[in-house]
């Protein structure tokens, strides 16, 4: 099945590709825009047809490699 | 002095590293990603600069995985010396043996150029040559060398020592170079034997390539 883990910089840790995109989305006009965050998306195929397994596995690379904690989040979806 | 110099697929100050450590007289050894031990008899472990693995994922985030990486630590738990320079820095914050994180650059900008470097803490065994708040000409070569730290974690690195250098200018008050967390530079564990820095001493040996000041920074690892 496959599992798709966002990773994002934590509130507060300040972004600094979103923050370049935003004044650029900016000074090209597009208004109303009150802030940018910049993430990854890291789609992974999961052999397994279990869902709750495949959420804990995802979850373990998760803290091991995919993000780093110090200063990201995550988020898991299985399809 | 026995220093090993460790080199991962897209490390590239290993050379210049050897040079440095010899200059002032040192043995070294590079020791490949894949082994599972450090030679014997060494006095410090450096984690030299480049780009391992591409930087992929985040710089630093796959080197720390590698076999060797497991001995480095088993070293440094036994109080060996370990010390890291720009991607080693990174490597040893994503292995949890350093405080914080490194982000990309706040301008997004890779930035090379010699920059002056404000000495805050010599009580440990890297500094001990530097004078406190002296102003040391070091080069950097970063794209992600925005250090993070929460504030909480900061003041206890403070008070106990470990913000060892800050980017600054060349009276000592501290400059925005990359977005740094009050600018640092340089930092090292709370047990005051694993270092990292993102600036350059190894670069910095030779008086006609610009400074010499790298010489009393990597001698302090003689006392």
């Amino acid at each position: 099945m496959k599992a798709i883990v966002n990773v994002f910089l934590k509130e507060g840790v300040l972004d600094p590709q979103g923050k370049a995109a935003h004044h650029a989305l900016h000074s090209l006009g597009f208004e109303g825009v009150s802030d940018v965050r910049i993430g990854k998306q890291i789609i992974l195929e999961i052999d397994t047809s279990d869902k709750a397994e495949a959420e804990a596995k995802v979850k373990e690379m998760a803290e091991t490699l995919l993000a780093n904690t110090v200063i990201e989040d995550y988020t898991i979806e299985i399809a | 002095m026995k220093v090993a110099v460790l080199r991962f697929p897209g490390t590239n100050c290993e050379f210049d590293t050897q040079y440095a450590f010899e200059k002032l007289g040192h043995e070294t050894e590079l020791v490949w990603h894949e082994e599972t031990t450090l030679p014997e008899d060494i006095d410090l472990v450096v984690v030299p600069g480049g780009f391992s693995y591409g930087d992929y994922l985040r710089s630093g985030s796959i080197a720390r995985f590698a076999p060797v990486m497991k001995a480095v630590k088993a070293y440094a738990d036994n109080g060996g010396k370990v010390l890291g320079i720009c991607n080693g820095f990174q490597i040893l914050t994503e292995a949890g043996m350093l405080p914080g994180a490194l982000k990309r650059n706040h301008h997004l900008h890779f930035i090379s150029k010699h920059q002056t470097i404000c000495v805050v803490s010599n009580d440990n065994a890297f500094l001990n040559k530097c004078e406190k708040d002296e102003v040391l000409n070091i080069p950097i070569a970063h794209a992600d060398g925005n250090y993070y730290i929460d504030e909480e974690s900061l003041a206890k690195m403070e008070a106990n020592g470990q913000i060892l250098l800050r980017y600054s200018d060349a009276e000592g008050n501290r400059l925005v170079v990359n977005g740094s967390v009050t600018s640092i530079a340089g930092v090292c564990n709370e047990t005051k034997n694993v270092f990292g820095l993102m600036p350059h001493p190894e670069r910095a040996m030779e008086a006609i390539l610009g400074s010499q000041d790298g010489i009393r920074m990597l001698q302090g690892f003689e006392a």
